[in-house]
C-alpha cells in the first residue's frame, strides 16, 4: 500500500495524578508532562512495522490541536514517521469535528489504512476512529490486539467483553488499537535530530471548511466522590471478622 | 417528552444483562418513554427479554441474516432506519456500544456522549474523564437527537415484570459487506460473570505465574465470587484478557472486591470506584491500593490468601 495514516492525540501523560481545577472549568495542565497518547504510539508503532515490512511506503502522522501538538508531532517523526500535518486550532474540538477534520485530509492523501488509538485517556471517549469510518463511508475494526494484511483486507483480533472477536475488513479502513498490539520503540537522540528535516505542515482548521465549536457543552468539572477511609486489621482472623461484621461472608 | 430507544447488546441467544441497567439509567429521565431495538438472526427469545423488563414500553425486533454477528458498520445504519422520531438513543458501554454507537452519530451528524453515569435531566449528564480522575458535566443541545452510551456500572438493574408489545419490523437499508465476522473466541468459564458477580476477587502482578493464579480461583470458589485480573497480569500471560479491569478493562461494580498483589493504579481503581467494599491485600503498606482499600491487611499474598481460604471452609 501506499499510506498510512497515524492520528497523535496530545494528551496530558498517563503518570500524571490529574486534579481539577479551583474553577471547576477543566484540568490542572499548567506545568503538567504532556505526551502522546499511549494507544496512539502503540497505532503510529504498528504502522512504522507495516512500512520496516515493506508492506507500506509512507506514514503519516496527525494532529489536531495548538501549535503544542508540534512537539508530538516530532516525537512521531522521531520515532520513523515520514511526515506530519498539523491541522491547527486553539479552540477545544470535539469528536465529530476531529473526524471530519482526518476525513479532509483522507480525501487529500487517500491511505489506504488510518490507525488511531481505541481511546484518547483525557476524554476517554472512544469515538474518532468510528466516526471517521462512518463519514468515510468505510469500515472499522476497533480495539485491535492483532492486525494482518493480505492484499486488498486486513484480518483483525479485537479484544471484546467476552474474548477475542476475528473480523476481516476490506482496505481502505480505519483501525483503532488496543494496548496488547506492540510495544512501541524508543525515540533514540539521532532520530531526533533527523526528525528536525523532516515536514511537518500546517493546515488551519477554518481552511478545512471547519469551526471548533463544540455541540456538546463542559459545564462544570468535579474531583470524584471520595471513598471514606478503611480499616487496617494485622491477620487473616482480623480480616475474616471485619468482612463477617459487614455481612459479606 | 423524552422517547428513548435502546440498542440491545446479545450474543445471539440471549439479551446482556446489563440492558436492564441502560433501562434503569433511561427511566431516570423524567417522563420517558422505553423502547428497545433488537438487531439478530433470529429476535424471538432475545426480544421476548427485553419485552420483560420493567418500563419498557415497546420492543422492535429486526430480523436478518447480517445480523447474525452484531457488527457495528451493519448495524449503524439500521439504527439510523429506524432512529426517527427518538429524542434519545443508548447503547451499552460494552465493547459492541462502544463500536456501534459513535458510527451511528457519526451517520446522524451528532456528537456521542460516552460513559453516562448520572442523568441530571434530559440533556445534562455526568460522565468520567481522565480514568475517572475527574467528572464532567455535559450538557447536549436539545435540537439535536442525544446519542450515547450508558456506563452500566453505575446502574441497579431494572426489574423484569413486564410484557410490552414486540414488533417485527422490516428494514430497507443499504448493508455493506466490506466487514465480516470471522471467529470469537471466547473464553468458557463456568465461574460468575464478571460484570454481575456480587465478589470479585482479583489478582496482580505479584502472583508472578498461571499456576500461581490457582490461589486468586481456590478462594473465588469459596466465596462464589468471579475472578479479575489487572493488565500487568494479564500482559504476563497469567490469565485472559477478558479478565482485565479498567481503564480499558471492565468496569465493575461489585459489593466485594479483594485485589491481591495489585498496586493500585489509577487505571485500575478506574475499573473498581463503585465496589462496595474493597480488600486489599499487598505486601507494600505504602501500596497505593490501601488508599481506597476499605479493609487492607498488609503481608505476603502467599501466606495470606491460602490462610483465608482455609479460614471460609
Ligand atoms: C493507557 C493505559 C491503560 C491502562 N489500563 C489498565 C487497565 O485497564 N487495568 C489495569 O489493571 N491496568 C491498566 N494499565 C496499567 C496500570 O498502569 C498498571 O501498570 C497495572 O495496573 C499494574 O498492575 P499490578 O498492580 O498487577 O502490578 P504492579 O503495579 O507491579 O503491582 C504489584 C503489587 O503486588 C505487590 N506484591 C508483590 N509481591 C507480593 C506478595 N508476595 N504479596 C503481596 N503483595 C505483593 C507489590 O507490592 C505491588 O504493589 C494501563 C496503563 C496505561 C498506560
Ligand atoms: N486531536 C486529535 N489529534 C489527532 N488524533 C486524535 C485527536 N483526537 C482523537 N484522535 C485520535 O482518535 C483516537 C480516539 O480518540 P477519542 O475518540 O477522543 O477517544 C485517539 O487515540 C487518536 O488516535
Amino acid at each position: 500500500m501506499e499510506k498510512i495514516l497515524v492520528g497523535l492525540k496530545r494528551v496530558v501523560d498517563y503518570n500524571v495524578r490529574v486534579r481539577v481545577n479551583s474553577d471547576g472549568s477543566g484540568v490542572e495542565t499548567a506545568g503538567v508532562k504532556m505526551s502522546i497518547n499511549p494507544f496512539d504510539e502503540i497505532a503510529l508503532e504498528e504502522a512504522l512495522r507495516i512500512k520496516e515490512r515493506g508492506d507500506a511506503k509512507e506514514v503519516i502522522v496527525i494532529s489536531i490541536g495548538s501549535s503544542d501538538c508540534q512537539q508530538q508531532l516530532r516525537t512521531g517523526l522521531a520515532m520513523g514517521a515520514d511526515r506530519a500535518i498539523l491541522v491547527a486550532t486553539d479552540d477545544a474540538t470535539d469528536s465529530l469535528t476531529r473526524a471530519r477534520a482526518l476525513l479532509e485530509i483522507v480525501n487529500r492523501e487517500s491511505p489506504e489504512l488510518v490507525i488511531l488509538g481505541k481511546q484518547a485517556i483525557d476524554d476517554d471517549n472512544n469515538q474518532t476512529g468510528q466516526m471517521l469510518a462512518a463519514l468515510w463511508d468505510r469500515p472499522q475494526a476497533t480495539s485491535a490486539s492483532t492486525i494482518e494484511l493480505s492484499g486488498n483486507t486486513a484480518r483483525v483480533i479485537r479484544e471484546v467483553d467476552v474474548g477475542l472477536e476475528t473480523i476481516e475488513v476490506d482496505l481502505p479502513a480505519v483501525l483503532t488499537v488496543d494496548l496488547r498490539l506492540n510495544e512501541p520503540r524508543y525515540v533514540k537522540l539521532p532520530d531526533i535530530m533527523k526528525a528536525k528535516k523532516k515536514p511537518l505542515d500546517e493546515v488551519a482548521l477554518g481552511d478545512l471548511g471547519l469551526t471548533a465549536a463544540p455541540a456538546i457543552t463542559e459545564v462544570l468539572f468535579e474531583p470524584p466522590a471520595e471513598r471514606e477511609k478503611g480499616v487496617m486489621v494485622d491477620d487473616v482472623p482480623g480480616l475474616v471478622a471485619a468482612l463477617n461484621e459487614k455481612g459479606l461472608l | 417528552m423524552s422517547k428513548i430507544l435502546i440498542i440491545a447488546d446479545h450474543d445471539g441467544v440471549a439479551l446482556n444483562g446489563a440492558i436492564a441497567k441502560a433501562v434503569a439509567c433511561a427511566a431516570s429521565i423524567d417522563g420517558a418513554q422505553i423502547e428497545i431495538a433488537v438487531f439478530a438472526e433470529s429476535t424471538a427469545a432475545i426480544a421476548a427479554e427485553a419485552a420483560a423488563l420493567d418500563s419498557v414500553t415497546r420492543v422492535i425486533a429486526i430480523e436478518n441474516i447480517a445480523n447474525k454477528h452484531l457488527i457495528a458498520a451493519v448495524v449503524a445504519p439500521q439504527v439510523v432506519a429506524i432512529s426517527d422520531g427518538y429524542s434519545h438513543i443508548f447503547g451499552l458501554s460494552s465493547s459492541f456500544g462502544k463500536d456501534l454507537m459513535p458510527r451511528v452519530a457519526a451517520l446522524l451528524g451528532v456528537n456521542q456522549i460516552s460513559d453516562i453515569m448520572t442523568v441530571e435531566s434530559p440533556h445534562v449528564f455526568k460522565r468520567p474523564i481522565y480514568a475517572g480522575n475527574a467528572v464532567l458535566t455535559v450538557e447536549a443541545p436539545t435540537d439535536q437527537v442525544v446519542i450515547a452510551t450508558v456506563r452500566t456500572a453505575s446502574y441497579r438493574a431494572a426489574g423484569a415484570n413486564n410484557s410490552a408489545p414486540i414488533e417485527v419490523v422490516d428494514i430497507a437499508a443499504d448493508l455493506p459487506s466490506h466487514t465480516r465476522f470471522v471467529e470469537l473466541q471466547a473464553g468458557s468459564s463456568d465461574r460468575p460473570d464478571l460484570q454481575s458477580a456480587s465478589s470479585v476477587v482479583s489478582g496482580g502482578r505479584a502472583l508472578a505465574s498461571t499456576e500461581n493464579f490457582d490461589l486468586i480461583y481456590a478462594l473465588a470458589d469459596k466465596l462464589g465470587a468471579a475472578v479479575g485480573a489487572t493488565r500487568a497480569a494479564v500482559d504476563a500471560g497469567y490469565i485472559a484478557n477478558e479478565f482485565q479491569i479498567g481503564q480499558t478493562g471492565k468496569i465493575i461494580a461489585p459489593d466485594l472486591y479483594i485485589a491481591i498483589g495489585i498496586s493500585g493504579a489509577i487505571q485500575h481503581l478506574t475499573g473498581i470506584k463503585d465496589a462496595g467494599t474493597i480488600v486489599a491485600i499487598n505486601k507494600d503498606a505504602e501500596a497505593p491500593i490501601f488508599e481506597v482499600a476499605d479493609i487492607g491487611l498488609v503481608g505476603d499474598l502467599f501466606s495470606i490468601v491460602p490462610e483465608l481460604t482455609d479460614a471460609l471452609a
